[in-house]
């Protein structure tokens, strides 16, 4: 247990696990990608209320969810990074950010491409979709925050600390279709009890989840390959790769 | 399949336009979030191998400091 979170810290370990991984998962998730798209863009049939505008929700449910997820893991390695100074989990937090603000623009433009046929507005300030905008800023402000400072070590902090309170938004994103009254429709996924989606709409669409979960994963192995290399430019490791790499 | 027809797809009773343009705004971005890390490791690379080639003072020499190197495969 203790030698593994001994190689967790260890960036050539890292590098190296992390391409075995990517190796087998990128292709994966792009094919997955593919098929929950094909699948949900022509196998399924349009929504009795909605007709085939509901075919967004195969890529706006999951960028969604996952740049919910994604903050969580982003906050996570914040507060390690914060408490137990480990540089793997600053790499972490800082390669979420982008990821994270990505999905998230995914999610809002999409919701607004499927608002306007569906509730006639592109946008309403409307408190989900606020709470996603605000989740935007956040990202962004993380992104911002760290290339502020010349100081790495006083930009990690910075950052773990904004994003550990902006943790604060995320039960409100779940929570805003329940609290307020909203034109978003509340979730059709339940864990607990019947969902209120068709179970031909639901594999691709979980299908289309899980891919998105995968694509995060990808990103951030790959975010923190390159950050690793630029961190650790000086290392043996890394001159000898790029011996390597350069002929 | 659902669609009779590409134009049917293409159409979709009036939403295609809509469908179709989130799904590109979708891909756009995805495909920009998997090429930004491997453009910057390729250009850090690069630039770290010619620092190496500098200091060796050589610029036809080639490094031969890469067998039994299990990372190089990675990237």
């Amino acid at each position: 247990m203790w030698t593994f979170f001994h190689k967790l810290g260890s960036p050539p370990w890292l590098y190296g696990i992390s391409g075995s991984i990517l190796r087998y998962l990128l292709p994966l998730t792009l094919l997955g990608l593919v098929v929950g798209a094909v699948w949900g863009l022509l196998y399924t049939s349009p929504d009795f209320r909605q007709g085939n505008s509901y075919r967004i929700i195969y890529i706006h449910v999951p960028s969604a969810v996952v740049a919910l997820a994604g903050y969580y893991v982003m906050a996570t390695a914040g507060a390690v990074s914060l408490i137990w100074k480990m540089k793997m989990a600053d790499i972490a937090m800082k390669s979420c950010a982008p990821i994270g603000a990505a999905l998230t623009f995914v999610a809002l433009v999409t919701g607004a491409i499927w608002g306007k046929p569906t509730w006639g507005t592109w946008w309403v300030w409307d408190a989900r979709i606020t709470s996603m905008l605000i989740l935007l800023f956040l990202y962004l402000g993380v992104i911002a925050l760290y290339e502020a400072y010349d100081n790495k070590e006083a930009a990690s902090k910075a950052c773990a600390v904004l994003s550990l309170v902006g943790t604060v938004n995320i039960p409100i994103i779940y929570k805003s279709v329940d609290w307020w009254y909203s034109l978003h429709q509340p979730a059709s996924i339940k864990f607990t009890g019947e969902s209120t989606i068709h179970p031909s709409m639901l594999y691709p669409l979980l299908l289309m989840i899980i891919c998105f979960y995968a694509l995060f994963t990808c990103a951030l192995l790959m975010n923190m390959r390159s950050e690793i290399l630029s961190r650790e430019r000086r290392t043996k490791w890394v001159r000898k790769l790029a011996a390597g790499e350069g002929n | 399949m659902y669609f009779d027809s590409l134009e049917a797809l293409l159409y979709m009773d009036g939403h295609g336009g809509f469908v179709w343009a989130a799904y590109a705004i979708t891909l756009v971005v995805i495909v920009a979030l998997l090429i930004a890390p491997r453009r910057r490791q390729k250009k850090l690379l690069a630039q770290l191998a010619g620092e190496l080639r500098r200091e060796r003072g050589a610029p036809s020499h080639s490094p031969t400091a890469v067998e039994g190197d299990t990372h190089a495969s990675g990237s």
